[in-house]
């Protein structure tokens, strides 16, 4: 063997090695939420959702609700009067007033912080977590992502009432997937879009710098790139003394 | 035009001289940068080292405006996270700074200790700078251990756990000096706080002088490069090594260069892809610190995880603590282990440049399966990488000195 | 080194434009870092506008509250009070407010929006102590001819019920006074203008 082809085969063998996922795929694959993070109308409609369903039990206690005006583009009056439901002052955090100890003792579990949920699952994941719920055997609610979770469908009646279809492989019966057994008030159309919509609040919710971020950075990289044709056209006069 | 320009000079000059009669500036400005001769023929490798001084700039100023918002203590060490996230006026871009420039330290560090590896930099008289660097590196690691624990999320806090119980594998002593290292009988407020303190006073210090030293142990015999012979060893009747260029400006404009281009690099990761997709910030590090639930994946950040992977392959506890710290303290050895007549990869032959890719192979694959579940067949993987690793160290020391080597020119090539 | 043909003019044009936009980009980087010293949003909150009550404070009494960390004073005068003020005007400082801080609808005789009502920081612009409230009329350890007002006890300055300085005094300016406005006859809010005033 030359030394040409010998290089190219390591090469080769190289990368396939390198590239080797180390990771096995995700036991429970996602559907994609595609959020959007300058879709100011959909972080608009996920954050009435948000307060309507989710603010009730779960707190977002790093989010000011004066924040998600300057950042959406509304009216801090506008944002009291539809997305701030408790006695607070426009300066104040997402808290909800039920007490951790108490939430434990309701619900088994105290319902999580949501500020940081997207950061920590991603928005994907809590789209398919919400797309994913039914209702079991027993008649109690149950998720497909995350089996055996306290959190009751509390969008039932926007989605309808999902019912698992069981299917056997190699001996083990598990869910193959669910059907729509009872329609809600939305369609499984809109319920999708409507979860969208919580998924991109929930993105915004995580980082809210993210929209400013983007804008910055691009402003940051067309300077660099400035800066950095004039460093390479200095370095290369300079460099034409070397011979 | 002329005469003011001649008197400014003149008055500049004047000014110069009498700082030069209370203060070095002139002469060492000669003697470290206008009257520093460095090799003609510094490749892509040799922007590494500038790059990295720059990033522990960045590291220091972002560091420090981070002090002026973060708690150290368990209470509220999370809180006061999010606090300069979201509270703080430009606090996100100030902790991503941060965060994305201790990966970026580290890959800069990695590919400027490869460049040893490369053109044999480290071989003699150059094997104090390299233990230095080494040291660097050592307290880099110390540095960013301790600074990943202080956002007090979940991987943090069990990173910290499995870390500091690698002390623990230590016969007799390893149960009270874990207890000693966290100052509790748990990873707590106390650890938090002693860590804080010295990721940014005690380290930082450490760091500064090591780099010093580095620096003064690498003008004192002047850079190797690419073709690994001495440039002073072929000197003009000025006593100037004929393919030296001055340091300045020849060595300044690149370096400029070369940040600029990194600055593109990095400005892109901290205001488009800051995360890194988990492996710069990771997921389970939004999730606040509970010592009562594990995280089901627990890894170190990414620059530890070849090493980690070294850990977990070996189904001993003790044995795997030190097979682990002998990975790195293998590298202090390198300067006497490669005992090839000559120094760079150019002139030693095929046989060289197969190990060390081997080398790097199984280096950046250990990375990986350091990050994975560890299923039977990975673990088996994380054998063999490991086995690679030790063998790069064990077959140079035994081969080098009589593998064939090709003619080293007198002069640089390019 | 080689150095003929080398054109020196282009050279030094490059130096000069990498140098200028290499500071301006220093300049732009030092803003995040400059700015991330301003009051955080969290202090924003916390310094957020305060509401008071009117109701049950009596002609000739005086509230405290706390805004941004200030004591805010807020002293109901009697008309007697209000009609004595023009006739010290002589004894002050800035009688007519000119060097003094406060809003545009306070630089006035009463230096108030409501006359009835003194809303004052009541930190000394001496260097921030708090004066002592002494609105009795007659005389004082400190002074012979007390006209009645606020009274320094750190470095001995004297101010009236508009909180003005008198002449002779260390303080420079008359007492600042807050940005407010009233909700309702009886609600005070401090840290927000009258609409349209400044």
């Amino acid at each position: 063997m030359d030394k040409k082809s010998f290089s190219v085969i390591f090469s080769l063998v190289a990368l396939l090695v390198i590239t080797t996922p180390v990771f096995a795929a995700g036991a429970a694959a996602l559907e994609h939420a595609n959020v959007n993070i300058r879709d100011t109308a959909a972080i608009q409609r996920g954050a009435k959702l948000f307060v309507n369903y989710c603010l009730s039990c779960h707190s977002a206690s790093y989010m000011r609700y004066n924040r998600l005006a300057e950042d959406l583009g509304l009216d801090e009056e506008l944002v009291m009067e539809n997305l701030v439901f408790a006695d607070v002052k426009i300066g104040e955090t997402m808290d909800i007033a039920m007490r951790p100890a108490d939430a434990e003792a309701w619900l088994g579990a105290a319902p999580p912080d949501l500020s940081l949920i997207s950061r920590s699952r991603g928005a994907d994941w809590l789209y398919t977590y919400l797309l994913t719920f039914y209702q079991d055997a027993s008649g109690g609610w149950n998720n497909q992502l995350l089996p055996n979770a306290s959190m009751p469908h509390v969008l039932w009646q926007m989605q309808g009432i999902q019912k698992p279809v069981y299917a056997t492989h190699d001996g083990v019966e598990s869910i193959d997937h669910l059907v729509l057994a009872e329609p809600g008030l939305q369609s499984p159309e809109e319920y999708k879009d409507s979860m969208r919509d919580l998924a991109t609040f929930a993105e915004y919710l995580g980082e809210p710098a993210k929209i400013k971020r983007k804008n910055v950075g691009v402003w940051v990289l067309m300077f660099m790139a400035l800066f950095a044709l004039l460093s390479y056209l200095l370095k290369a006069e300079y460099w034409r003394d070397v011979h | 035009m002329a005469k003011p320009a001649s008197s400014f000079s003149k008055s500049s000059h004047a000014f110069m001289a009498w700082i030069d009669k209370r203060l070095p500036v002139s002469s060492f400005w000669q003697a470290h940068m206008a009257g520093y001769y460095a090799p003609k023929n510094f490749n892509f490798w040799y922007y590494m080292g500038s790059l990295a001084l720059f990033v522990l700039v960045i590291q220091i100023l972002s560091g420090i405006f981070l002090t002026m918002h973060y708690k150290p203590s368990a209470e509220e060490a999370f809180a006061s996270v999010e606090y300069i996230m979201r509270d703080v006026e430009w606090g996100w871009l100030i902790r991503y700074l941060h965060s994305t420039g201790a990966s970026f330290f580290f890959i800069l560090v990695y590919l400027h200790m490869f460049r040893s590896f490369l053109y044999g930099s480290h071989r003699a008289p150059r094997e104090l700078l390299w233990i230095f660097g080494m040291l660097i590196y050592l307290a880099l690691m110390a540095e960013a251990f301790m600074g990943y624990v202080l956002p007090w999320g979940q991987m943090s806090y069990w990173g910290a756990q499995v870390i500091i119980n690698l002390f623990g594998a230590i016969a007799s002593i390893g149960e009270p000096l874990t207890e000693w290292i966290r100052g509790d009988y748990f990873i707590s407020d106390a650890t938090l706080n002693r860590f804080f303190a010295l990721h940014v006073i005690a380290l930082p210090i450490a760091l500064l002088g090591l780099v010093l030293l580095h620096l003064v142990a690498l003008h004192e015999n002047g850079s190797n490069n690419p073709d690994g012979i001495e440039i002073k060893a072929n000197k003009d009747e000025n006593g100037i090594p004929k393919d030296g260029i001055a340091f300045h400006p020849y060595y300044t404009v690149k370096d400029i260069f070369g940040v600029s281009m990194f600055l593109l690099i990095f400005a892109f990761v901290i205001f488009f892809w800051p995360e890194a997709g988990g492996l710069f910030l990771e997921h389970d590090n939004f999730l606040p610190a509970n010592p009562l639930v594990t995280p089901e994946h627990i890894k170190p950040v990414w620059y530890f995880t070849p090493y980690y992977a070294i850990l977990k392959a070996v189904p001993d506890k003790l044995m795997g603590v030190i097979l682990m710290f002998a990975a790195v303290g293998i590298l202090f050895f390198l300067p006497w282990l490669d005992r090839s007549p000559v120094k760079s990869v150019r002139y030693k032959g095929m046989w060289y440049k197969i190990m060390l890719a081997l080398f790097a192979i199984a280096f950046v694959r250990l990375g990986m399966l350091g990050m994975s579940e560890g299923t039977p067949a990975q673990t088996i993987e994380m054998r063999v990488w490991t086995f690679v690793y030790f063998g790069f160290f064990v077959l140079l020391f035994f081969l080098s000195p009589r593998l064939k080597t090709k003619p080293v020119p007198e002069r640089l090539t390019h | 080194m080689p150095t003929d043909g080398v054109n020196k003019k282009r050279r030094r044009f490059l130096v000069a434009t990498t140098s200028v936009v290499g500071a301006v980009g220093a300049g732009f980087a030092a803003v995040p870092f400059i700015e991330s010293w301003k009051p955080s949003a969290k202090a924003q909150a916390v310094g957020a506008p305060v509401q008071v009550s009117l109701d049950g404070l009596e002609p000739g009494q005086m509230i405290k509250v706390q805004w941004r960390g200030q004591t805010i004073g807020i002293l109901r005068r009697t008309e007697e009070i209000i009609g004595s003020l023009r006739e010290i005007d002589g004894d002050l400082r800035d009688p007519g407010s000119r060097e003094s801080e406060q809003p545009v609808f306070a630089q006035n005789e009463a230096r108030a929006l409501k006359e009835e009502y003194l809303v004052v920081n009541m930190h000394c612009t001496h260097l921030g102590c708090v004066p002592q409230v002494l609105p009795q009329v007659g005389p004082q350890p400190f002074e012979e001819n007390w006209k009645g007002g606020f009274f320094c006890p750190c470095h001995k300055s004297k101010f009236d019920m508009a909180g003005r300085v008198y002449k002779g005094v260390p303080a420079p300016t008359n007492l600042r006074i807050p940005p407010y406005s009233f909700l309702d006859d009886s609600t005070l809010i401090i840290g927000v203008n009258p609409e349209g005033a400044v």
